[in-house]
């Protein structure tokens, strides 16, 4: 397989890949879950605790200070990650599920009113339906819904019919987490801005496969997780546009967050402390950088054409499976190879490939209307990154077959 | 047999087996013999969810013992379940909420029973318990 990696060497970062798992080493197909870390990650964060651990912001002495300067140093790394204007605008949070949030509760309760409209699309995960459910249950506002085909592509006509005047939010995945799909987010974030509708895209599994331009997409919201990038887990960061940021109200009360607190009244800090009550996860902010920059290093096209060849590999030889069926075939996705098999209960599958010390998920992946749209309870999902090898593709495939033996 | 006895019996049953690959195929056997719950019990009251998989738990009175039927939709939780009913079903009450099962752990299958595995195998093991405090002292003919 051509490219410009050297995986063996890619493989040594991470050091978990040498893991027995029921006797056989480790195969790490549940990357859209969580992708592991490299060495340069784990090493950022006990640094951080064995050599300068201190509170930020608020100390005068060295330990602070080199904290503090590592952590808004982070800061800044995440800007340049997501192209975005000012480092005001980039928001530390405990991962996508907590940026939606903080969305749906500032934003959505100050701006939405009875009768407006959210569209959401039918393969979000539930972490960009609920907030939304309990942001229009409370505002007597209306949950929309984006249809797709049966490749699980976005039906953008029925997307513009459901978008009208009274459309006042609309927040759509990136990327699918269950189908891989890479939808036109560009697209539908211009026709949301042509009705006056605002924008948050869920970019939790985009961000560790695409390059993002905030900018170029012109996104009014930008919520993704540092673990899906083979960073920390525990962190994320919301990008806002900054006039929607001031806009908003604060989340969180408490430390951090205020500029001046009498009992009377308190006003709040600038952006983006405003958003930050409260002590942040400080070890893992500061290893965030690392996993980023592991990634520049590698360089983002170079891993998604090695994680296209990976899923163009698997896609073909799956296809030798008798009774397997892919759900997900959309043009555009990313690594991401989600599929049942006839007869053969997906919990049953990833039991017995487990036993052969390969870890893919089963199950709905927090996406059960898609599920219901397929008329399915769950699909088994192999979902690769950059340290995955056609080696490891094969294993799976044998471990297939021996699933298809046992079972069938 | 009382319920240690059926323990028993089942762990050395699975001392026969020295590879994972037989002792699942039997597993699945016990899946696919274990006779189906009937429909009329497959109700939402009796269901058990896991995150994944689906079990069924049906329980009654049979004059003073307390019996269980099961069922669920992925096949080795069919097989795990078939071994928790083996165990438990037809033992007063009494035994039943104050069983010490060992077999799981013993066979090398507790990781089925872990928190995490969410095949609703723990939830349904709760559950017989429970029914065993529930119908403790009652004395029943029929089904209930
Ligand atoms: C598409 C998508 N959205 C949101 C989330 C939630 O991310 P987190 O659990 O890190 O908040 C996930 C993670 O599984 C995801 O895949």
């Amino acid at each position: 397989m051509s490219n410009n990696l050297d995986i063996t060497a890619i493989r040594n970062d991470f050091p978990i890949l040498e893991e027995i798992v029921n006797g056989k080493q480790l195969v790490y197909f549940d990357n859209a879950a969580t992708t592991q870390k490299p060495k340069v990650v784990l090493d950022a964060i006990s640094g951080y605790y064995e050599h300068y651990n201190a509170n930020i912001h608020r100390g005068i002495h060295q330990l602070a200070e080199k904290a503090t300067a590592a952590f808004e140093d982070s800061r800044k790394r995440l800007q340049q990650f997501l192209n975005a204007p000012s480092f005001e605008e980039i928001i530390f949070t405990y991962g996508t599920t907590d940026g939606i949030n903080l969305v749906a509760q500032t934003y959505g309760r100050k701006f939405l009113k009875e009768g407006d409209e959210v569209i959401i699309s039918a393969m979000e995960h539930h972490s960009n339906i609920v907030p939304w459910q309990m942001l229009c249950e409370e505002k007597g506002c209306i949950l929309k819904v984006i249809p797709i085909n049966d490749d699980g592509e976005l039906l953008m006509d029925e997307y513009e019919a459901l978008l009208t005047e009274r459309t006042k939010f609309v927040s759509v995945v990136h990327v699918s987490n269950s189908l891989g799909t890479i939808n036109p987010v560009k697209e539908i974030i211009r026709k949301a801005h042509e009705v006056g509708a605002k924008v948050l895209l869920d970019g939790a599994q985009a961000s560790s496969h695409l390059s993002i331009d905030v900018q170029d997409l012109d996104c009014d919201f930008y919520s993704l997780s540092l673990h899906k990038i083979y960073g920390p887990t525990g962190m994320g960061i919301l990008f806002g546009k900054k006039e929607l940021l001031n806009a908003m109200p604060p989340y969180r009360g408490g430390g951090e967050m205020i500029k001046e607190v009498t009992f009377e009244k308190t006003t709040y800090n600038e952006l983006p402390y405003k958003f930050e009550a409260g002590t942040p996860n400080i070890a893992d902010v500061i290893a965030a950088k690392y996993a980023l920059d592991y990634v520049d290093t590698l360089g983002k096209p170079n891993i998604a054409a090695y994680e296209n060849s990976l899923l163009e590999y698997a896609t073909q030889a799956v296809m030798e499976i008798e009774g397997l069926k892919i759900i997900g075939k959309a043009k555009e996705k990313v690594s991401v190879l989600s599929f049942v098999i006839d007869g053969i209960h997906h919990q049953d599958t990833g039991v017995l490939l487990d036993q052969q010390g390969i870890a893919v998920r089963t199950g709905h992946h927090c996406t059960q209307p898609l599920m219901r749209r397929f008329n399915i309870t769950g699909t088994t999902r192999a979902s690769f990154a950059v340290y995955n090898t056609t080696a490891e593709i094969d294993r799976l495939i044998q471990g297939l077959h021996k699933v298809k033996k046992m079972l069938g | 047999m009382t319920i240690n006895e059926t323990q028993d019996e089942l762990i050395s049953d699975f001392e026969l087996f020295d590879d994972w690959e037989s002792k699942y195929e039997y597993i699945i056997d016990l899946g696919k013999q274990f006779p189906p719950l009937q429909e009329q019990y497959k109700t939402e009251e009796n269901i058990i969810k896991g995150c994944q998989s689906k079990v069924w738990l049906n329980a009654y009175m049979d004059g003073d013992l307390l019996k269980f039927e099961a069922d669920s939709d992925a096949i080795i939780v069919r097989g795990l379940v078939s071994m928790l009913v083996k165990v438990l079903s037809g033992h007063t009450p009494e035994e039943i909420a104050s069983a010490n099962l060992y077999f799981m752990e013993k066979i090398g299958l507790h990781q089925h029973l872990a928190q995490t595995r969410s095949n609703g195998l723990l939830s349904m093991l709760k559950q017989m318990k429970a029914y065993g405090f529930a119908y403790q002292g009652r004395t029943v003919n029929s089904e209930s």
